[in-house]
């Protein structure tokens, strides 16, 4: 009953202690990801009461700077222990926090740092996200990713009937929890209509079922359950973790309307002993309003096919059945193009009870779930407080 | 052992495009057909691989239409093939938004240029 690509990792093992923002939104011009990272890493490390001279381990990706963790080691002028790049799109921070579980529980590092920082809305989409030139794709001019997750959504309408208005639906219940966020980008509400009638950018996709290009980054500092009592904040464990690769083209990808979110899942429940119901809030890469409809059948909380009939009626939304993306989403928050970071932060705070006026009540297990790529990785981590252990 | 000294799978792929056909590969290994093309089957990782040329009928698995500012509206589509592969491509000679999942398309090649190869797309074929 363990994870099945890292079966040694145990529930509890250690604990996310400091977790932080860079400065979100459109940053001042010629401002570096690597300056993002920094002042993220240490808010982070502020938040927790430890130092860079105490940092040992580094899990870095960015799409800006290509060699991340050897770049940010030379801004920081640390010499880490252990590190890793891992980059496989906006899930490669629950990756790390795997990974950086296996280090410490193995002492090959005592204080790992987690870091993203990303300008692309100073300096555009195409120049931050280059792609890479596919003979067998790029001809055809896909305007990635949104179409891909468009073919998706559309495959997911053809066989379930899905409608563009429950799509909308996860814009709409997103920007109702943004409201409540300080931090978020968007501060007007949406209506279904206002998403069915915005610029169509990929059919069935408005600009609205797109998340925001904006610049930003996020820092998470993790030590071992032992040490993280000692330390400023109220530990986060990591109960349960769970990593899988599909593909890394749409064009591969085997069902248009199952993600790979169903291995991560289910890895990491059974390392986590626990099952959908058990989780307080959820934390949904929503890349596009497609996104969160299938992680939703994927992980557990609504049968196959069901997932647009599911967030209808403001389920997802504040004072509904389910707290999903509480603090406004990729949608409606913010999106600095690996989103993964920021999602976890969001489950971090609801787990420590920080989120305010959004705050979900009696908040002891958070999933945060990452995607990278067109549903290329799924990553999934459940957090828990001490009354989970 | 086979060699990619000579030959490249996408090199042998664009060949077969410039005299009108559209190539696949086959694993005799497990005897199942993959795309794109490889230098190594898929799964087994054999070389044991034979080019096939596809009868180019195929059905429409699903579809977008991309808005680009100041051009017209683009599809963009997945086929299945009838032979058991799937690719990117777009269906031309109908409106994009009238491209349905579901739909039986033919395969045409879209002729290349000097700076760009040809490429597989495909037509509406109802009935076939």
């Amino acid at each position: 009953m363990a994870n099945a690509n890292l079966a040694g990792l145990q529930r509890g093992s250690v604990a996310v202690v400091g977790a932080a923002e860079s400065d979100l939104g459109q940053v001042a011009q010629g401002t570096h990801p690597m300056d993002l990272m920094a002042q993220a890493t240490m808010r982070a490390l502020e938040d927790c009461g430890l130092t860079l001279k105490d940092v040992d381990g580094l899990f870095v990706a960015a799409t800006q700077v290509r060699m991340g963790p050897m770049a940010f080691a030379e801004y920081l002028r640390i010499k880490p222990k252990y590190f890793d790049g891992t980059v496989i799109g906006g899930s490669s921070f629950m990756t790390h926090v795997a990974h950086a579980q296996a280090a410490l529980q193995l002492g090959l590092c005592s204080v790992a740092v987690i870091a993203y920082g990303s300008t692309q809305r100073s300096v555009s989409r195409a120049a931050a996200s280059p792609r890479d030139f596919n003979p067998y794709e790029s001809p055809y001019r896909p305007f990635m990713p949104s179409t891909a997750y468009a073919m998706a959504a559309m495959r997911h309408m053809h066989q379930f009937g899905t409608t563009r208005e429950h799509l909308a639906e996860v814009a709409v219940s997103a920007r109702k929890w943004a409201l409540m966020n300080p931090k978020a980008w968007e501060k007007e509400p949406l209506t279904i209509e206002q998403v069915l009638n915005a610029r169509m950018v990929s059919y069935p996709f408005t600009v609205r079922d797109c998340c925001l290009v904006l610049d930003g980054g996020g820092a998470i500092v993790m030590v071992r359950a032992d040490r993280a009592k000692a330390l400023k904040k109220k530990p986060v464990y990591v109960l349960g973790t769970g990593e899988s690769l599909s593909h890394a083209n749409i064009s591969s990808m085997p069902d248009f309307t199952v993600t790979a979110a169903k291995e991560s899942g289910a890895q990491a429940y059974a390392m986590a002993g626990m099952k959908p119901a058990d989780m307080n809030m959820l934390s949904l890469y929503d890349a596009f309003t497609i996104t969160p409809i299938l992680f939703l059948e994927d992980l557990g909380f609504c049968p196959k096919g069901e997932g647009g009939r599911f967030v209808a009626g403001g389920t997802i939304a504040p004072g509904g059945k389910l707290a999903v993306n509480t603090s406004g989403g990729g949608l409606s928050y913010c999106h600095p193009g690996m989103y993964g970071l920021l999602v976890m932060i969001e489950a971090i705070r609801q787990v420590r009870g920080e989120c305010g006026q959004r705050q979900v009540k009696n908040c002891n297990v958070a999933l945060a779930h990452g995607n990278g790529g067109v549903f290329s990785s799924e990553c999934t981590v459940i957090f828990g407080a001490e009354a989970t252990l | 052992m086979s060699s990619l000294m000579e030959k490249s799978p996408l090199g042998v792929f664009q060949a077969h495009l410039t005299k009108g056909e559209l190539a696949y590969q086959v694993c005799h290994d497990d005897n199942k057909p993959f795309f794109y093309p490889r230098a190594h089957a898929p799964v087994t990782g054999s070389e044991n691989i034979e080019w096939r040329i596809s009868k180019g009928f195929g059905t429409v698995y699903t579809t977008t239409v991309v808005h680009y500012k100041g051009e017209p509206p683009l599809n963009v589509a997945m086929i299945d093939l009838d032979e058991g592969f799937r690719m990117m491509s777009r269906v031309e000679d109908i409106d994009p938004m009238q491209v349905k999942i579901g739909m039986r398309v033919k395969f045409r090649v879209f002729p290349g240029t000097d700076k760009a190869a040809p490429y597989p797309v495909f037509t509406p074929a109802e009935g076939k």
